[in-house]
């Protein structure tokens, strides 16, 4: 079991930049989620941290010990692959014991180890099995057993559930959860899935372009996002944003937006010019006594709650609203934001100012 | 209403197309079967008019394949009193002693070494810069590869004058090595490119697991892909053996003695005592065994090789 620190870690392949100087920490025994679009660079950070690429520059500590320019072979991880990787050549036991014999484990010790993940793993029925004929759930804990028989330092894992469909991902991810909590073993996960990182992580780094763009805790990041590319990335219906023209002062509670008034937490940091007010769909409230208004576009009914579809006079948003609440297209509605819960952005860089509320989260020493 | 299936041939199409190929493989396996009959043919069932299928099987070819005989008198062949062996009483009922082996067994084994060889170091090195190709950062790999690719572009035998003076100077004329790297040189553009071919759908992941298993670069392409890329190796292999084996051209113009292949041996039977076609078809047939054994061994792995990468998981 391992800490894993990552330290201006940058990856060039030719002209093109794949992770720009990265740094976060994985501490010993996190379900960690590297979270991002498809060619953000999480892989390409995941495989570096493996010994599967070399980083262009910086260093990768595991267990304190800096192995950026090491073979994988010599960094003790186990990785599980989206296309799971198994031997095709050879059957459920050999591939589960394939590492440990590598390393040179006497034929009994390892008949025992596999054995015993066998158990762990509830697939003691399919060792002798060819891996050809496996469902998809069962390559995927043969792949687990392979990371886990030789207790490594760290997991590092592809979107593992990438290859399964949506029905059985569910109970593999919890699975796979239940796994972790109980061999507590540092895990690094990619995925593009938010729902999946947020589920699943401890803790969350969001990547985009090759950037870190946050990393935390999932609650953090949902409520607190760092940057506009995280508030729209996580949260189903997106954050919504409100484009406007203004200023807000260091230790300003308030915006104007669109003539009306709108409290905000009490600012840390100033800025002019193009400006986006940020409020999660479950923060705003419909009020008759709201001079801000919107127009009522569509209803999406989702049982408890419904999701509203408004134009503002900054554009169109989401409410989640309960679903008991009555509204019909075309209904013009005043709107409330809850205070503590909003987030301004600065509109061109997309970085988010700081203030009473955030600060906690996104100021790292 | 009768259901229809667009995917799912009717009972009438199958029994059509298997008709066909039943016909098709006929017609192709007919002059093997003939050339088979007629080593089994005495010289004169081979060439009766008309043809005959039906005929007394004799091992004259054969005997007469494997030795070299002189006419004997008949005073001769009673001094030398009742044939001891069986084919020496072949022999005899024609009026011919047997004076020794004839050099088929040294040509035979000729074009097993040649032929081999060459395959083994074709599949060696093809398998290796094939490897290379597919998984490694090569400058120029494409330049590389259709320059490889580019000696195939013209028929091997145009370059034949320049390489026979070569083979000349470097001391490779009528040698086993010579012809070993003949053969290689010229198949090697077909291995690379086949064996690439096929190490390209071996997904990087599973060399990947390997290393991380604890593995080294080496034990990963020795222990996961070359059990994968079997398949190609073996149809590969096939195509390299069959050239080799079959090569003629090459065989008449650069050997004479001791490295001379069986292909050019064969004809060289019809002078020998009138025009023996049982013997000439006898070392066909015997030149055939090899090729279709080596096929036979690999078939397994040649079958899938037809249908790789066709079904996708």
């Amino acid at each position: 079991m391992a800490q894993i620190r990552i330290h201006n870690v940058r990856k060039e392949f030719g002209a093109f930049t794949a992770v720009q100087s990265s740094s976060f920490t994985v501490e010993d025994g996190e379900f960690f989620m590297l979270l991002g679009p498809s060619g953000c660079g999480k892989t390409t950070t995941l495989r570096m941290m493996a010994g599967l690429e070399l980083p262009t520059s910086g260093e990768i500590y595991i267990d304190g010990e800096e192995v950026g320019m090491k073979p994988a072979s010599q960094r003790d991880i186990a990785f599980v692959f989206q296309m799971f990787a198994l031997y095709p050549h050879m059957n459920v036991r050999k591939n589960i014991s394939y590492p440990l014999l590598s390393q040179g484990m006497p034929r009994a010790e390892a008949r025992a180890r596999v054995e015993e993940v066998a158990r762990i793993l509830k697939i003691e029925g399919i060792l002798d099995r060819p891996v050809g004929g496996l469902s998809g759930g069962d390559r995927q804990r043969v792949a687990l057993g392979r990371a886990i028989v030789r207790r490594p330092k760290a997991f590092f894992m592809d979107e593992p559930l990438g290859a399964l469909d949506a029905e059985f991902r569910e109970h593999m991810a919890e699975e796979l959860r239940a796994l972790h909590d109980r061999i507590g073993a540092t895990t690094v996960y990619v995925t593009h899935d938010q729902l999946e990182a947020m589920q699943m992580g401890d803790k969350i780094v969001v990547m985009n372009h090759g950037v870190v763009e946050q990393f935390g805790k999932p609650q953090d990041i949902y409520d607190w996002p760092a940057t506009k590319f995280v508030a729209k990335f996580i949260g189903s219906p997106a954050m919504n944003f409100f484009d406007f023209d203004g200023m807000i002062g260091i230790g300003s509670d308030a915006i104007e937006l669109s003539g009306h008034r709108v409290s905000v937490p009490l600012s840390r940091q100033g800025a002019s010019g193009k400006l986006t007010m940020g409020v999660r769909p479950e923060h705003i409230r419909f009020s008759d006594a709201s001079a801000y208004r919107g127009r009522v576009l569509a209803t999406e009914y989702l049982g408890t709650t419904q999701i509203v579809t408004m134009a503002t006079p900054n554009g169109e948003i989401k409410a989640r609203t309960p679903a008991k609440q009555s509204v019909t297209p075309g209904e013009v509605i005043g709107l409330e934001f809850d205070p503590q819960t909003l987030t301004v952005f600065d509109g061109v860089r997309g970085q988010a100012l700081l203030s009473e509320a955030n600060e906690r989260v996104l100021r790292h020493d | 209403m009768s259901s229809y299936s667009v995917t799912e041939p009717s009972a009438r199409q199958k029994w059509a197309a298997g008709t066909l190929v039943v016909i098709y493989a006929l017609i192709t396996i007919l002059p093997l079967l003939w050339i088979i009959a007629t080593s089994f043919k005495s010289p004169s069932d081979a060439i009766a008019y008309p043809p005959k299928t039906l005929f007394e099987p004799t091992l004259e070819g054969y005997v007469n394949l494997f030795t070299t005989r002189t006419r004997a008198t008949e005073q001769d062949l009673k001094e030398l009193g009742e044939p001891k062996t069986w084919y020496d009483r072949i022999v005899r009922k024609d009026g011919f002693i047997i004076a020794g082996p004839s050099r088929f067994l040294e040509r035979f084994s000729n074009s097993m070494i040649i032929g081999f060889g060459s395959t083994v170091l074709c599949i060696v090195l093809g398998t290796a810069a094939a490897y290379a190709f597919s998984r490694f950062k090569v400058p120029l790999k494409d330049d590389l590869l259709f320059f490889i690719l580019s000696t195939r572009m013209m028929p091997p035998i145009a370059v034949a004058i320049p390489i026979f003076l070569m083979f000349r100077s470097l001391g490779l004329n009528d040698t086993h090595a010579g012809m070993i790297l003949l053969y290689t040189a010229v198949n090697l553009s077909l291995a690379v490119w086949l064996l690439k071919g096929f190490i390209d759908e071996i997904p990087i992941e599973y060399e990947e697991a390997a290393l991380i298993d604890g593995y080294t670069r080496f034990q990963a392409f020795y222990k996961v892909v070359l059990p994968q890329a079997m398949t190609g190796i073996a149809s590969t292999a096939i195509f390299c053996l069959i050239f080799a084996w079959n090569e003629y051209a090459f065989a008449v113009l650069l050997t004479s003695g001791t490295a001379q292949t069986a292909p050019p041996f064969i004809p060289t039977i019809i002078g020998v005592g009138g025009q023996d076609w049982p013997a000439v078809a006898a070392g066909a047939t015997l030149f055939l065994v090899p090729v279709m054994i080596f096929t036979i061994v690999l078939r397994k792995h040649l079958l899938r090789g037809i249908t790789f990468g066709a079904v996708r998981k």
